[in-house]
């Protein structure tokens, strides 16, 4: 009966030798993640960052050259280029894709008639892929035949909306072709926060007599902090790696006049044979999402933390 | 009676079910006007994009990109599929069509196995570690791809896998472990701890509840985790083109090929024919998962 009721004394006994074979098959299944996360997370940014400051030409060396890779990377026009239209691109469409996004969520949630066709119609280009986006977007501002020439020949002969052959201009279509693309991913999340909003505060607003302006300005919006915070992440990290779209619509013309980072990064490894400057401009692009994700990581944690406290306390 | 006229205002929702506030009011003039000029940018592309594929090239250099077209013909979508030139063949899009499959497969189910199995042991079987492994998985899907696009060359080369439909296989299982663990574990976190439990209980271990008592339960979750990965795969355009290899490129890679091959005269009706093939898949994914699209997309983003 003794060994029964008090069974820790024979613990030591029975005890497997190794702490590392408890819970055996939940480490077994959790092997492919533990190697995703160290070997290529950890292991292969590190590699990255690591050969960056070699002069590696077609293969990796380990002859160092310090920042060389860094300095001349800066001093390249093509970089600097493609610097510039990341910041373009990526302001353009934060602001556009909240905004519209934004607004497309509010009119849905009017209690309208056919929400479900709007909102199919709104989503839809975010199923289809930046190659087939970049491609359609071509066609369409096509300056032979697209837009400009439908509306000259209806009259207006000195319409011009040649995006794609201009120089300043180019890195605008690819703005107008991702807004298309990615703003129903916007309008989804948007709208799944406003639908998350205790319907109270509309009653209450309406007793009160505000406008409904004022009150999707001055509450709701700073009531769904959250779904914007994590929306502007999900678009940021969206925007350093557009890639596809480019490569489709205009392949970083004319010239150079709409090139970014991430096809820098590639056409430098693969095609230019010349994997230091690659390697070191996917450092710089790497250093770029960190500075955007550990503020909102901190913010988030810090957050947790906070609201664990209150529970706690 | 009155169920049918319930059912068909469900099916239409056309004018006829009851409507308490007039119809024609500024403010539904707004919402309504707002709505349509959007719905319409939206369609638009798609609406350019078949009319041109069902059109003659003489007929396209003479009309407008927005006209129906007056004989309609399916010529391009033959040439698209048969006989499109890539640069350096001409065998049209079946090529990288079946490459695509090929590669879709057996990515999305190995992901979908791996990511299950993960997510559960990370709700139900912790162990010390296991939270600091998943948080950098998680981070790590922030990491730009090019980052990580070399060394992984490198491993696959080492592995025998470069340039292989095998090789670009693993690395969109890889890449897509972030989201769905994440996915997988959101979701068995719902489920009670009492279940659990109550089988551990009754003897069951690891595999046994996973198999005979999760996976009953997580049917639609394991439909959000397909939607998330047959489009993400097939619309992938980085990962083909550098793991795939030539001879095995996805069709995103060569639609990209045909399109825009500076040889020979531009044929505008077969690209956007070929467009519409590489983007047909996705869309029928899209039109006929509706809400759990949304929930696939919004899953990742609004918990985190």
């Amino acid at each position: 009966m003794a060994s029964i009721t008090n069974p820790d004394n024979r613990r030591p006994v029975a005890k497997p030798p190794n702490k590392l074979f408890r819970n055996l098959s939940a480490k077994v299944a959790a092997l492919p993640m533990i190697a995703t996360a160290l070997v290529i997370f950890v292991g292969c940014s590190a590699w990255s960052i690591f050969y960056s400051f070699t002069s590696s030409k077609s293969l990796p060396r380990e002859k160092f050259v310090g920042i060389d890779q860094y300095v001349r990377l800066f001093k390249t026009s093509r970089w600097q280029e493609s610097m510039e239209n990341i910041l373009i691109y990526g302001v353009c469409s934060l602001v556009f894709s909240l905004i519209v996004g934004f607004l497309l969520a509010v009119f849905l949630d009017q209690k309208i008639r056919f929400e479900n066709t709007f909102r199919t119609i709104f989503l839809y280009p975010f199923a289809l892929s930046f190659i087939v986006t970049g491609l359609v977007w071509q066609w369409i501002l096509n300056q032979n035949f697209g837009i400009q020439k439908v509306i000259q020949d209806l009259g207006f002969t000195s319409f011009e909306l040649d995006l794609l052959s201009n120089k300043d201009m180019a890195i605008y279509a690819i703005v107008i072709a991702g807004l298309w693309q990615g703003t129903g991913l916007v309008m989804a999340l948007m709208l799944a926060g406003l639908r998350s909003i205790d319907q109270e505060i509309w009653k209450a607003s309406r007793v009160d007599g505000i406008p409904a302006w004022r009150t999707y300005l001055f509450i709701v919006i700073p009531m769904m902090r959250p779904v914007f915070v994590t929306t502007l992440v999900l678009i940021a990290a969206g925007i350093v790696k557009v890639y596809d779209l480019v490569v489709a619509l205009t392949d970083g013309g004319p010239g150079i006049a709409s090139e970014v980072p991430a096809k820098y990064v590639y056409d430098y490894m693969f095609a230019n044979n010349n994997l230091g400057q690659g390697l070191a401009a996917s450092t710089v692009m790497l250093t770029t999402v960190l500075i955007i994700l550990i503020p909102w990581g901190l913010m988030e944690f810090g957050e947790k933390k906070a609201k664990k406290q209150v529970i706690d306390g | 009676m009155g169920n049918s006229t319930v059912l068909s205002s469900l099916d239409r929702s056309g004018p006829s079910g009851p409507k308490p506030r007039r119809l024609i009011s500024t403010r539904n003039i707004v919402i309504y006007g707002f709505l349509i000029v959007a719905a319409l940018y939206y369609l638009l592309p798609l609406y350019v994009m078949v009319v041109t594929s069902l059109k003659g090239m003489p007929e396209i250099r003479m009309g407008n990109i927005f006209s129906p077209p007056m004989e309609i013909t399916f010529a391009p979508w033959v040439k698209a599929w048969d006989t499109a030139c890539t640069g350096l063949y001409c065998e049209g899009l079946k090529v990288g069509f079946w490459n695509s499959i090929q590669i879709l497969v057996p990515s999305t189910i190995i992901s979908i196995i791996i990511a299950s199995v993960n997510g559960y042991a990370l709700s139900f079987w912790r162990f010390k570690g296991s939270e600091v492994f998943f948080t950098i998985l998680l981070f790590g899907a922030f990491i730009p791809y090019q980052v990580m696009l070399y060394p992984i060359v490198i491993i696959l080369r080492e592995l025998g896998l470069f340039s292989s439909l095998a090789g670009v296989t693993l690395v969109h299982v890889i890449f897509g472990m972030p989201i769905l663990t994440l996915l997988f574990r959101n979701y068995f976190a719902g489920i009670p701890m009492e279940l659990f439990k109550a089988a551990r209980v009754d003897g069951a271990g690891f595999w046994r509840i996973f198999l005979q008592i999760m996976l009953p339960m997580s049917l639609p979750i394991f439909v959000v985790a397909m939607i998330i990965q047959i489009t993400g795969i097939w619309n992938d355009f980085l990962f083909g083109v550098i793991y795939a290899g030539t001879k095995n490129f996805p069709m995103t890679v060569q639609l990209n090929n045909i399109v825009n091959t500076t040889q020979g005269v531009k044929e505008y009706n077969v690209n956007m024919a070929a467009t519409l093939l590489t983007g047909a898949l996705p869309l029928v994914v899209y039109f006929v998962s509706g809400k759990l699209f949304v929930r696939g997309i919004a899953a990742g983003a609004v918990k985190g």
